[in-house]
């Protein structure tokens, strides 16, 4: 009893730990919202540079986070990994070569003999920029939506036959792309891609010194939270109303169930606490810097990022949490998987877990070095001075 | 076996290939250049000669081109566990995620922190500060390199796992053996020392072209000076942790060892064929087995090299294919046999478990057991076993050309690190144009390494355990076909970008120190 007891907490760890980095990933996207703003924002040479310097200096934090968050997903829910990501595999392969055109962007813009010229790293900036909010965000959306699989551990003894022996089987036809085609899951995708703007918006005010770009980022703030609030509201509100994959905690069978994430966030109270919480600050941080703008903006990027790591990291509570299955199958309903079907054994969750406690060592470095050098605004005068320049 | 789709498996192959090959054109010299970067940065900071600050910084810029292409290939591979092996993710996903996993939280932030203090602090922290970030870097980068080698190494050697019948997986119960399995760690300490090798190769060959072209002959001097005594250094590991690597495969991996040195019949006293030509038989190909045209041997030495003992017998292709009772080795066929009762006993004890026959299922799972160890072979039962031999050539050859080139490398270290002592190195002309032309050799050495490792361990992704074709997704082969097309033009497109981005930056050469700066070197080298 005390080993499924000890299974069953290390398991809800494990997913809190993926909820939060999905989180914080989240969060980091405002370099991705940042890339979408460069040709709004910076009407100049001069001072398109000084954004992509300024967000230079994150992107890779944001794609280590990504590459954690994957590493983290695969070690601990490696049904997920292997589920998923083999299946929906055009998804994630659009996913992979947004980022790779990232990765290379901000080192080789500015260099000369770049082959491919200023303006076709900018435009691999700008599709990263779109792709990766918008199709995480529809990735994530499927959590409660549902994908089109079946999951059969014997198909690995399959040696005859016309099926190959693979345990994880992807019945839509499109691989993934069907996701990015429906309504409820897109809407996640653009509350995504316009929370990136937002965010990226509050963090040009935090972190720039210009006076002239400072007007455009107050004015595309509310162009931009606009269809954020809306998407937001859109996409709660279907989720919260439909009905969700509910597992019998007894005999572990799936069922449907009416209203099942709204069931969740009400039996979980804390969860609620928090997405409200979440919500609450991410409005504050927007329209605090729009009510004041002299003395709040620079404080904008801390509320909304706070409450968007809140908001998040409820949503992944009330997918995974609660008996409810994460990763919901719509072709059979019983290859749904659930935290407890799909995460790895005890003993490799319990070696993971003390790794895990290295999380607040490597929060406190992170701080300490970014504090060195991220003490003052960043102007153009800082950016002569400088010896590294994308 | 009619159920699989071969050519599936070959282009999800080829797409792990050529990303495990891009990347690994970007990885060794991060690894090694992390390093000589910190050992100047030190110099810089115990001397406080602005000569050797515009050395650390000339060569951190390199660093920083070929590091982003680094991460932009890395991800690729990570996801491509996932993407394309979808089965191989669930079937060892509980011991092989965790190595990803430990690796992103231990390395990839420890690298991506200090990157930016290393890049963006020099005028906002103290120097000392600098300096730890720039070792950070260097540690950060090795650490990353260990992790995915010990998942590599486990891969090879599988140690420390339990399977489980009813997650139908295998399941970690050791953490340590899959750490500390003597596969992985040997495997991760050549890895890494042939990276600073190619590194310092690297290091000297641009520092040669300067000097053949007589410009910033102070900066050269000092860049080859530190490289060849890095590279001295790490050829020693590199040729230490190689011998381990032989041995282990003789150990655990004999097909690939016996493919390698295309030793068809076992012996006794097998002797090394140090230089050897194949003949290429059609009819003999078909069967691995592969007469010599030419060789130079070296005798006894094979068996003293994986074995450490002259007289020790090495098994041959043979051997292993059709069994040889003398030497306790059984054939493909018999491992085949016993595989498909492992396969055939994991579905007989799921079903009983499901129609709740527990003296059926307890029978099913002893017999699963005593088979587990040939699992992998099952999936090949009844076909012609002559599939599970790796490419006799490709090993054979791969790992001679990268054994010489590690020679010379070795050698070139010894003859500039001596030339540049005696400040001749500018005069030999002759040794600087081998230098600069080693950089590219370093290169093939590099990833011929890999296809020794890689190919000859073929068609295991777990050996002994999962072959390729239990081990991929269900895609269509047309949808991998493209896929692998999408990123060959986009990895070849980002290379030419690198190569030319990074010859300009070489031709363009480092910035030149102020009048000041220029005083202070002068005064303290007088």
């Amino acid at each position: 009893m005390t080993e499924i007891f000890t299974y069953s907490l290390l398991q809800h760890y494990w997913w809190i730990i993926v909820s939060l980095l999905g989180a914080i990933l989240v969060f980091l996207m405002f370099v991705q919202g940042g890339q979408t703003l460069i040709y709004t924002v910076g009407k100049t040479d001069v001072e398109r540079t000084l954004l992509i310097n300024l967000l230079g200096r994150k992107w890779e934090f944001t794609f280590t986070t990504l590459v954690t968050f994957g590493g983290a997903f695969f070690a601990s829910f490696p049904l997920f990994y292997s589920t998923s990501f083999g299946g929906a595999y055009w998804v994630w392969i659009l996913i992979l070569f947004a980022f790779i055109v990232q990765a290379v962007s901000y080192e080789y813009r500015s260099k000369t003999g770049n082959f491919l010229g200023k303006r076709t790293y900018e435009t691999f900036l700008l599709v990263n920029g779109i792709l990766a909010p918008v199709l995480i965000g529809t990735a994530v959306a499927t959590f409660f939506t549902g994908s089109q699989f079946s999951v059969n551990f014997m198909n690995i003894t399959r040696l005859t036959g016309d099926k190959m022996p693979v345990i994880s089987e992807w019945t839509g036809p499109a691989h993934g792309l069907e996701a990015a085609l429906n309504l409820h899951n897109l809407l996640l995708g653009l509350t995504v891609f316009f929370l990136a703007r937002v965010l990226a918006l509050l963090y040009f005010m935090n972190r720039l010194n210009h006076a002239e770009m400072m007007e455009r980022i107050k004015k595309q703030l509310l162009i931009n939270a606009i269809p954020f609030v809306l998407f937001f509201l859109g996409f709660t509100f279907w989720t919260l109303l439909s009905s969700g994959y509910a597992m019998n905690p007894q005999t572990r069978v799936i069922t449907m169930e009416s209203f099942k994430y709204l069931h969740n966030l009400l039996e979980m109270p804390v969860v609620a606490i928090l997405f409200v919480l979440g919500v609450a600050l991410v409005l504050i941080g927007i329209i605090r810097p729009l009510t004041c703008f002299e003395r709040c903006s620079t404080k904008g990027i801390w509320g909304a990022g706070i409450g968007t790591i809140l908001t998040v990291f409820s949503l992944f509570l009330l997918a995974g949490f609660n008996n409810t299955a994460y990763y919901p199958s719509t072709s059979d309903l019983q290859s749904s998987l659930t935290i407890e079907n799909s995460s790895s054994s005890p003993y490799t969750l319990m070696v993971m877990s003390f790794v895990s406690l290295l999380v607040p060592f490597v929060i406190a470095y992170i701080w300490v070095a970014w504090r060195s050098i991220d003490s003052k605004k960043i102007d153009l005068k800082e950016l002569e001075n400088e010896s590294h320049v994308y | 076996m009619e159920n699989i789709d071969f050519s599936l498996v070959d282009w999800s192959r080829a797409q792990f290939a050529l990303t495990a090959m891009y990347h690994w054109l970007f990885v060794p010299l991060t690894l090694g250049l992390s390093f000589i970067i910190a050992f100047m940065e030190t110099l810089y900071v115990r001397t406080g000669d602005p000569e050797w600050k515009r050395i650390t910084k000339y060569w951190m810029t390199i660093f920083g081109i070929n590091f982003a292409i680094g991460v932009a290939t890395g991800i690729i591979l990570e996801f491509e566990f996932g993407t394309n092996w979808s089965n191989y993710s669930w079937f060892v996903g509980d011991i092989f995620g965790a190595p990803l996993a430990i690796e992103g939280i231990m390395a990839f932030f420890l690298e991506s922190t200090f990157i930016a203090v290393m890049f963006f602090g020099w005028n906002k922290v103290s120097k000392k500060f600098h300096l730890l970030s720039t070792w950070l870097v260097a540690f950060g980068s090795n650490l990353s390199a260990l992790w995915i080698l010990v998942a590599n190494g486990w891969m090879q050697y599988p140690a420390g796992m339990k399977f489980n019948p009813d997650t139908a997986r295998n399941e970690m119960v050791n953490f340590w053996e899959v750490l500390f399995s003597p596969v992985a760690i040997n495997k991760f300490l050549h890895t890494i020392s042939s990276g600073y090798v190619l590194a310092s190769v690297f290091v000297i060959g641009i520092g040669a072209w300067y000097l053949l072209k007589n410009r910033e002959i102070h900066f050269a001097k000092r860049s080859i000076l530190v490289a060849s005594v890095f590279g001295l250094i790490t050829t020693a590991f590199v040729i230490l942790t190689g011998d381990g690597s032989a041995r282990n495969m003789a150990k655990y991996q004999p097909m690939k060892f016996a493919a390698m040195e295309n030793l068809y019949v076992g012996q006794q006293n097998a002797p090394l064929v140090a230089i050897g030509i194949l003949k290429t038989d059609e009819l003999e190909r078909s069967h691995k087995k592969q007469d010599f045209r030419f060789t130079i041997e070296i005798p006894n030495m094979l068996s003293y090299m994986a074995f450490l003992d002259p007289n020790a017998y090495v098994p041959g292709i043979k051997d292993l294919v059709h069994g040889n009772p003398e030497h306790h080795i059984i054939s493909y066929q018999e491992r085949g046999e016993k595989g498909k009762i492992a396969i055939q006993s994991l579905a007989a004890y799921k079903n009983a478990r499901k129609a709740g026959n527990d003296t059926l299922a307890k029978a099913a799972l002893a017999s699963f057991e005593a088979n587990y160890a040939n699992f992998g072979y099952g999936y090949y039962a009844g076909r012609d076993v002559h599939e599970l031999i790796p490419s006799v050539p490709t090993t054979f050859y791969s790992f001679r050309i990268m054994v010489g080139l590690g020679i010379h490398f070795g050698a070139l270290f010894l003859v500039v690190f001596l030339l540049t002592m005696r400040n001749k190195i500018e005069k030999k002309r002759f040794i600087l144009y081998t230098a600069l032309w080693s950089i590219p050799l370093a290169y093939i050495a590099s990833e011929l390494g890999w296809v020794v490792a890689e190919a000859g361990r073929q068609p295991w992704v777990i050996q002994d355990i999962l072959p390729t074709i239990a081990a991929v997704s269900q895609i269509s082969s047309a949808s991998v076909q493209l896929t692998f097309w999408m990123f060959f033009l986009l990895f070849t497109g980002l290379l030419i970008a690198e190569i030319r981005i990074m010859t300009t930056q070489i031709r363009k050469g480092p910035e030149p120190l102020s009048p000041d700066a220029k005083k202070i070197t002068k005064d303290l080298n007088h």
